[in-house]
């Protein structure tokens, strides 16, 4: 679309909807739209980002890489492998969070619970949904 | 301050609120808008760039999957609904969503003669909302030219 840098008037962000620490959040999600969403919504709350398309992804990323993330940002409808099992057998110690549709269908919420999520959120996310958790989360 | 800065952007605002209020926009727009900043001055066009990208590359799927001779596989169509359902949803573009609501159904359904009306339906309306979206950044744009600032605009 063409457009122009424009200058947005007076906003001013201040600590208060920034996490506590500087997080690094892995997001996983098989569409562009929503992780270029997710790598924003990180970014405004003071946090950095890596993405991956898919679990398989995201497995290479955990295991050739040499970041430990704080949080891992997880779309748990993507078609292809599932990678959160797989990451719980690496005995990933990051925080996952599953983004879903299903969050508000407390069966479905319970079945992400037991496969190894810490919490489940419902898309789509925003920084008001997510910053409380976060917070929340880092404290626990 | 300027009175055609001024006029500009009364007009930018209830263009706005006015894509809000026939139901082209919802509050994860708002959304998007605020995570806009110096640091990211492009935020908003550039995800909005992906998402009709996203629009072309799913129609364009879902029209293959649809004009199969013999069998169509619905399930197939059906996951890119989904995955339209789920963009649209994450730009705040309410009109597509609802529709890829229908579509999902009509996918369970396999109801062959719906879903192809239904993707007329989406491919119309994810056109338009990039029209109208194009109008948007046009007027910002020109605010921005005529030495003014784009205002926040409060929907609620």
């Amino acid at each position: 679309m063409a457009t122009t840098s424009t200058s947005t008037g007076d906003i001013k962000k201040t600590k208060s909807v920034e996490v506590k620490k500087k997080l690094n959040v892995l997001i996983v999600d098989d569409d562009t739209v929503i992780r270029k969403l997710h790598e924003n919504i990180i970014k405004s709350i003071g946090g950095i980002s890596q993405t991956a398309k898919n679990g398989e992804e995201a497995v290479n990323i955990h295991r050739d890489g040499n970041a430990s993330f704080d949080l891992i940002l997880m779309d748990k409808e993507m078609p292809e492998r599932d990678g959160l099992s797989k990451l719980r057998e690496m005995k990933v110690t990051s925080m996952i969070i599953g983004v879903t549709t299903l969050a508000d269908n407390e069966e479905e919420r319970k079945a992400f619970m037991e496969a190894g999520l810490n919490h489940c959120l419902a898309k789509p996310l925003s920084k008001a949904k997510i910053l409380p958790l976060i917070n929340n989360l880092m404290d626990a | 301050m300027d009175a055609h800065v001024a006029q500009l952007q009364m007009q930018y605002r209830n263009y706005i609120l006015s894509l809000y209020q026939q139901g082209f926009l919802d509050d994860q727009f708002t959304e998007l808008k605020s995570l806009q900043d110096d640091g990211s001055p492009d935020f908003v066009a550039e995800v909005l760039s992906l998402f009709f990208d996203d629009c072309v590359k799913l129609v364009g799927n879902m029209a293959r999957a649809l004009d199969q001779t013999g069998t169509v596989d619905f399930s197939q169509v059906g996951a890119n609904v989904h995955q339209l359902k789920g963009s649209s949803s994450s730009v705040g573009a309410k009109r597509v969503k609802g529709l890829c609501i229908n579509f999902k159904e009509l996918c369970e359904a396999k109801n062959y003669e719906g879903c192809v009306r239904c993707l007329q339906q989406v491919d119309i309306e994810y056109k338009t909302l990039k029209a109208k979206l194009q109008d948007m950044f046009n007027l910002e744009k020109q605010i921005v030219q005529a030495g003014g600032i784009v205002p926040q605009v409060d929907i609620n």
